[in-house]
């Protein structure tokens, strides 16, 4: 096969290149310029597409002997994940840069093109494996290295696109042993830092950088009584079960810590709370899409497992789809998720759906009774 | 096989010119010295220095050899810009365009960004000329407060060549100093400094089948200017650093070598360069060929082609083992759309899908016919890919 191994300047990537030239496939190394001002180092972890992240691709790219390239895709990429970035957050919502980007760029903008290059598939080193089915269909399946599975950013992938990808590093136990093999292969980037922060807000400040876009407007911090109890800088940036940040002052009544239990952008209220205000047993989202071969007859009610964030661990569940859109009731409560995020739909090791939440529903009734508002944002109506 | 058409990226270097440099290279001896070893290095550089004088038609001491032609641009630009702010009167405007190279463009931001300057980008009509009207206008209201004017003489990207008289006919009548990045245009259309009346102009040896790291500043007797590297005074004062006699050496000859070829090689470069427009507009409706009507360099074939990005068509060559060039690359690689185009009134997009051709030397038919055969695929491909950027 022709593959587009597209290289982030990183460790994974590079083993993932490397991996994809020994199965044997005519391999070309494409570095994505998601910026026109890229930085010129990284500093440690923070950041990436910066212009030593190209060089370090670049170098990689000449140790494992492939061509390599740089194509721009900076438009696209403000556009389609910068600027819904943005909105989401201006809407209250909390989205997920990383899947928009294997939605919408890695996977669409740079797959679109590799296939009209003459490509036939595109290679990343993300921690996930795509397996064959008896009747031939392929499914994504959960990383054999579960502490760094990365499955759940590509839930957003549909059977189409998985017969154009290929994530040569799902077999591996850990990420331990791709940096080892990246010190035999002799990659330079096989003790590079990971990179964890949202690649395009370089100092890693998410709240500072969506205040120099959205404006600083102060307002209210209220506790589910819609009782005061300070004062924020913006609304904006502030995620629905974030403990840190708050500045409140004061301990709570009861001693405990205080969490965000909703972002109300309307009114510009940050809404607090203890934990058990978080516990959401039933999530809805009414956009959907399949990975892989649609589960049938999807409007009864069947087990699965849900994961809300890249890294949170998995809740049974029972998923139905109800008037078009994914209804997702949990067995045991989940904590902290907001109108945004995407959850993804396990069976066993195999992801099989995704989801962006629209609504959530509280676990506790006297909490959603507290106040009319302020029931209706934490259960996620914005 | 490789069918190099990047000939304004580099040139290969020639064999003579290779003999030469390694030749030098073995002599010991710092220019500097007062020995006889010292003078006897000292003597090459000499000799290099009246070559490159009579190669680009100047005094061997207005030559100011550099380490290529961005700091030769980086030394006339604030070293004018400088010196003409160091008398009394305070004079912050740079008039220049929007077409020129970045070694041109970075130097004056920096300026303006650092310093104070003003820079004043003239109007570019559609075929890459500088509106004359606007710029002789614009001298006559503000040329008290004019530090240089600074507009190259042949466009690297679109081969449009610059009327140079005319820019410094202008510029005279007010006294203002004109500096040329020269660097496209010398060795392959006819450059006489003597003439010009510059104040300035760059020129690189890597161009003409010289060494990489190697230029020269040619600074007229009449021009003072503020060194920006400073040390052991070497170069009239004005560029300090162990003097580089091999390198001189080579880029001396390499320079000799294509202005001596320069007559025959225009000919025969211009009809191949003919040939290959002709064929690449008869190959597909979306191209076009580059500012067409305005007095272009002979080895240039510059084209957009509608609906394809430059990366794709250069992608596609490439593969095909052709090497060509798209607008201009910054140093992460990331080919961004042609600023020379969208200075050119070209939209983005427009300026996205863009590719340069440049001959030389060792250009044959040969080249020609086995880039006009990879085209129609990589035309095909890159329109399918269309234009993500």
């Amino acid at each position: 096969m022709k593959v587009l191994a597209a290289m982030s300047g990183g460790v994974d990537s590079a083993v993932a290149a490397a991996r994809a030239v020994e199965a044997g496939h005519e391999v070309v190394g494409v570095h994505l310029a998601l910026s026109r001002m890229p930085g010129t180092l990284r500093t440690g972890s923070r950041g990436c597409c910066t212009i030593e992240d190209s060089m370090d691709a670049q170098r990689a790219a000449n140790v494992i002997g492939i061509p390599y390239y740089v194509w721009d895709f900076s438009e696209r990429f403000k556009l389609e994940v910068v600027d819904d970035f943005i909105s989401e957050y201006e809407a209250g919502r909390t989205p997920n840069p990383c899947m928009r980007c294997n939605e919408r760029i890695k996977f669409a903008a740079l797959l679109e093109k590799g296939l009209a290059l003459g490509f036939d598939a595109v290679c990343t080193g993300h921690y996930a494996s795509i397996l064959s089915d008896d009747e031939g269909n392929l499914e994504l399946h959960r990383s054999m290295a579960l502490a760094k599975d990365q499955s759940y950013v590509l839930g957003v992938l549909t059977a189409e696109q998985l017969q154009h990808s290929m994530f040569p590093l799902g077999h591996t136990a850990s990420k331990d042993l791709i940096r080892a093999e990246a010190a035999e292969r002799g990659l330079s980037v096989a003790a590079k830092p990971d990179s964890y922060d949202i690649c395009f807000i370089p100092e890693g400040d998410t709240q500072d950088w969506l205040a120099d876009r959205l404006g600083n407007t102060t307002g209210e911090i209220v506790d589910m009584q819609g009782n005061v109890l300070g004062e924020h800088k913006g609304a904006h940036g502030f995620t629905v079960g974030q403990r840190k940040g708050l500045q409140l002052g004061r301990p709570a009544v009861d001693g405990k810590p205080r969490y965000v239990l909703a972002v109300d952008v309307k009114t510009n209220k940050v809404v607090v709370g203890p934990q058990q205000a978080l516990a959401v047993v039933e999530l809805t989202g009414n956009k959907f899409t399949w990975c892989g071969k649609p589960k049938e007859n999807p409007e009864v009610l069947f087990p699965a497992h849900v994961q809300v964030r890249a890294h949170g661990e998995q809740v049974a569940c029972e998923v139905a789809v109800v008037d078009g859109a994914m209804v997702i009731r949990c067995d045991e409560p989940i904590y902290g998720v907001a109108p945004g995020q995407t959850a993804v739909i396990y069976l066993g090791t195999r992801v099989l759906a995704q989801t962006t939440i629209d609504y959530t529903v509280s676990a506790v009734d006297s909490f959603s009774t507290a106040s009319a508002s302020i029931g209706s944002s934490v259960n996620g109506a914005v | 096989m490789t069918v190099y058409l990047d000939y304004a990226a580099t040139a290969p270097l020639r064999k003579e010119v290779f003999e030469c440099y390694a030749e030098h290279l073995q002599n010991l001896g710092n220019p500097s010295s007062v020995h006889s070893t010292g003078q006897k290095i000292r003597r090459a550089l000499e000799e290099a220095r009246e070559s490159v004088a009579r190669s680009v038609d100047c005094n061997r001491s207005e030559v100011i050899f550099t380490a290529g032609g961005t700091e030769s641009d980086n030394l006339a630009i604030k070293g004018l810009y400088w010196q003409r702010n160091s008398e009394e009167i305070v004079r912050p405007l740079i008039v220049s365009s929007g077409t020129e190279h970045h070694a041109s463009i970075d130097p004056m931001e920096w300026l303006q960004n650092h310093d104070g300057a003003e820079i004043v980008w003239l109007p570019v009509d559609y075929q890459g000329i500088i509106d004359f009207d606007f710029f002789e206008k614009f001298l006559e209201e503000n040329h008290q407060r004019v530090a240089l004017v600074n507009l190259m003489w042949a466009n690297n990207e679109t081969g449009v060549v610059t009327d140079m008289a005319k820019v410094v006919a202008i510029a005279k009548k007010f006294d203002i100093p004109v500096h040329s990045d020269a660097i496209a245009a010398f060795g392959h259309i006819p450059v006489s400094f003597s003439n010009s009346g510059l104040s300035t102009m760059s020129i690189s040896a890597h161009k003409v089948g010289g060494p990489v790291g190697a230029g020269a500043l040619i600074v007229s007797r009449s021009t003072k200017l503020v060194s920006i590297i400073h040390g052991g005074g070497q170069e009239r004062g004005m560029r300090s650093g162990t003097m580089n006699a091999p390198v001189a050496k080579a880029f001396a000859l390499a320079a000799e070598l294509a202005v001596a070829e320069l007559e025959t090689e225009t000919k025969r470069l211009s009809a191949l360069r003919d040939r290959l427009v002709q064929g690449v507009l008869a190959l597909s409706p979306l191209a076009h060929h580059t500012a067409r009507d305005s007095k272009r360099m002979p080895h240039n074939a510059h084209f957009t082609f509608e609906g394809c990005s430059g990366d794709s068509l250069l992608f596609l060559l490439d593969q095909q083992g052709v090497c060509v060039s798209v607008g201009s690359a910054c140093q992460a690689g990331v080919n961004g759309p042609s600023h020379v185009l969208v200075a050119m009134g070209r939209t983005e997009r427009e300026a996205l899908g863009c590719i340069r051709m440049t001959l030389g030397k060792e250009s044959t038919d040969a080249d020609i016919d086995a880039v006009l055969a990879a085209l129609p695929k990589a035309l095909d491909g890159a329109a399918r890919a269309g234009l993500t950027s």
